[in-house]
């Protein structure tokens, strides 16, 4: 016992020493080549102390000099966990769409902005969690379908004038048919080699949107789209219904919030089909899979044309909300950004994608303060959940649950 | 019992680019059979049992199943014309629950109620499985995997299955429940079975008749007992 704890305070001086080292060069070296310590030590000294009571709280835990706390929370923790397996999946659901019908009127513009943002980021990492988490092909081009939808819209609207209405499901089509046409000749690689391979179609079409003057219009990108059009009842003069855009970042909340919904309720869908079985046994083992008589080459070849599908959805809505699209918008960072949503948050679960976008984008922007520092914070972030939540924030429940639904 | 071989392999040759694995195999299955393929490591029954489900890809010769040449019918299919394999190394779904491995042997078929009556009576057979029914396959005992695999093949509703070393890394005592099971499934299932196997002296007790691979080639054919007395065969597989 006394041994271990002689173990655990050698390490932890250790780590606080290279923290030191590691916080000095980026706090005390400045550009002009004067060096401080003054700061360096007053944020260090605050992490110390922070870190030394939690600690300390660790080590009395583990020692049990804590039942007296401990014992208690624990059976709340439970109660609550208990409370909450009462009650049925559908009253979460509703709290949950109830509160987001409500924000915008809560959240100010700025809010409402962030919103739009992580309900755009929801799609996408549904959408990629398909190949990803339910077929377990490791995809590291995606956003450039996400890039494809948007320029559909952006094209077929300021080139031909089309609608909105019209080009969403033409965006999805296109995305559709650039996901087989990466898909088809990727689909022979596992593992590494295909999430390489992604990567560089995904590069490709950036390279092609930048490149392609003449109907991209290149790195200058494409301004001046119109938002989404709607036909809304009046009741003015008689019962009418008039055109109006949806410019109000409000309105176009519920938008994007509708997206949203749909894209969850048909991953959900496809996740509970025989189509998520027969991904799920691909991801599982290919081979077994096509004893079994899955036939993994449609299989496969479906699971990269949803997840494009998905991805154009969103890229159409997202180009009616900016009014302009570019190919800055759809670089590799963005593509590894919708991964580690999915990751962090835990693969084939959509709560867990939720709260993954939402710790990855909305988190951010609270910390907005910290800016510089947000990064380290990220990647923190992700050594401390690898640590302590290897399969995500909200893992997915997978073992058994979808079988005992059917059965029951 | 017809005279018409449910399954026939004329001379086939395949293997994985220049590495030839197999250099004319001929061998006959007849309804309602089993048969054992034994071999010495690396002598092609993996291959021979993959080179018939379609997943490593014929190169000569011609494989014949009920009576229709299935050289060029991709794996997927094979299921639904009842042929199935249980591979070698049970390959499982780990992170499936049991369950949901059943589910997937009876991916070709519609009939739900049929299934969920077939996954019950795959926990009848193995009750262990009833038990572990919610639990991730990944997570069974290596003899437990090794039911769950052929209960899976089984919900195929196979009529021929291949069953690629079933004895593989398990006690003497679970190997002998799988191959009363492997009976079992023979007699009462009426399932013809194609086995594979290390363990040349079970394998020759379970089956009726039996072939010796070496390097690729057939080298020997026999009914089982002949092959068990044989004694070039109890020196080099059962080593004596
Ligand atoms: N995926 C592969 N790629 C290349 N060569 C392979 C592959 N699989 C098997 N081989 C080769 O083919 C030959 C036959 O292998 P196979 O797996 O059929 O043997 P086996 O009789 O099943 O042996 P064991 O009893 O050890 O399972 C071996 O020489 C092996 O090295
Ligand atoms: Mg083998």
């Amino acid at each position: 016992m006394i041994q271990e704890f002689k173990k655990v305070w050698k390490q932890y001086t250790i780590g606080m020493v290279w923290l030191l080292g590691l916080l000095w060069p980026m706090l005390g070296i400045h550009a002009d080549g004067t060096l401080t310590f003054q700061k360096t030590i007053t944020i260090w000294s605050y992490i110390l102390a922070g870190s030394f009571v939690c600690f300390m709280i660790y080590i009395m835990k583990s020692g049990s000099s804590f039942k007296f706390i401990a014992d208690p929370v624990s059976r709340a923790a439970n109660g609550v966990k208990s409370a909450s397996a009462a009650l049925p999946i559908w009253v979460w659901i509703t709290v949950a769409v109830v509160l987001a019908l409500i924000y915008p009127q809560l959240a100010g513009r700025y809010g409402t902005d962030v919103a739009i943002t992580v309900l755009f980021y929801i799609c996408l990492g549904l959408g990629l969690n398909v190949v990803v988490g339910l077929a377990g092909m490791l995809d590291l081009g995606y956003i450039a379908f996400y890039g494809v939808g948007a320029y559909t819209y952006a094209i077929l609207n300021v080139t031909y004038g089309l609608a909105f209405w019209v080009c969403l499901p033409l965006s999805a089509l296109t995305a559709c048919i650039a996901g087989c046409i990466v898909g088809y000749p990727t689909l022979r690689m596992r593992g590494d080699y295909l999430a390489i391979v992604t990567l560089g179609f995904g590069e490709i079409i950036r390279i092609i949107l930048n490149n392609w003057m003449t109907l991209t219009n290149g790195p200058n990108g494409i301004l001046g789209i119109k938002p989404i059009g709607i036909f809304w009842p009046m009741f003015e003069n008689g019962f009418t219904f008039e055109h109006i855009w949806v410019k109000k970042l409000q309105f176009f909340y519920y938008f994007a919030l509708g997206l949203a919904i749909v894209t969850a309720i048909g991953v959900q869908r496809l996740n509970f089909s025989r189509v998520g079985r027969a991904w799920e046994s691909i991801r599982e083992d290919e081979t077994a899979a096509e004893l079994m008589g899955v036939n993994t080459f449609i299989y496969k070849l479906l699971a990269y044309a949803m997840g494009a599908v998905f991805a154009g959805m969103a890229g159409a809505f997202f180009a009616a909300r900016m009014k302009f699209v570019s190919p800055e918008s759809f670089t590799f960072l963005e593509s590894a950004m919708v991964l580690c949503m999915v990751v962090l948050g835990g693969m084939g679960s959509i709560p867990g994608i939720i709260l993954g976008v939402v710790a990855l984008i909305a988190l951010p922007e609270i910390f907005r303060e910290l800016e510089s520092y947000r990064m380290l914070v990220f990647g923190a972030t992700m050594i401390i959940m690898m640590l302590f939540r290897p399969a995500g924030l909200i893992p997915a429940k997978r073992m058994g649950t979808r079988s005992e639904e059917k059965e029951g | 019992m017809s005279l018409q071989p449910i399954l026939e392999l004329k001379n086939v040759h395949s293997g994985y680019g220049s590495i030839k694995a197999l250099k004319g195999i001929s061998l006959k299955v007849m309804p309602g059979e089993i048969v054992a393929i034994i071999g010495a490591n690396g002598a092609g029954k993996s291959t021979t049992l993959m080179t018939i489900c379609g997943i490593v890809p014929i190169e000569k010769g011609e494989i014949y199943y009920d009576g229709k040449l299935i050289n060029k019918v991709s794996a997927e299919k094979l299921p639904t014309m009842g042929l199935c394999q249980v591979p070698e190394g049970r390959r499982i779904f780990p992170r499936l629950s049991v369950m949901e491995n059943l589910r997937l042997g009876a991916f070709h078929r519609d009939d739900t109620d049929q299934i969920m009556k077939d996954i019950q009576h795959s926990y009848e057979m193995f009750p262990i499985l009833g038990e572990r029914k919610a639990q991730q396959g990944g997570t069974l005992s290596g003899g437990e995997q090794q039911m769950l695999a052929i209960a899976r093949a089984l919900m195929t509703k196979p009529k021929v299955l291949l069953l690629d070393e079933p004895s593989l890394g398990l006690a003497p005592i679970i190997i002998q429940q799988i191959f009363d099971i492997i009976a079992k499934i023979n007699k009462e299932e009426d399932v013809t079975i194609l086995l594979v196997e290390q363990n040349a002296n079970l394998a020759l007790q379970a089956a009726s008749r039996g072939y010796v691979v070496e390097t690729g080639e057939i080298t020997l054919e026999d009914e089982a007992q002949s092959l068990l007395t044989n004694p070039k065969i109890r020196e080099a597989y059962l080593g004596e």
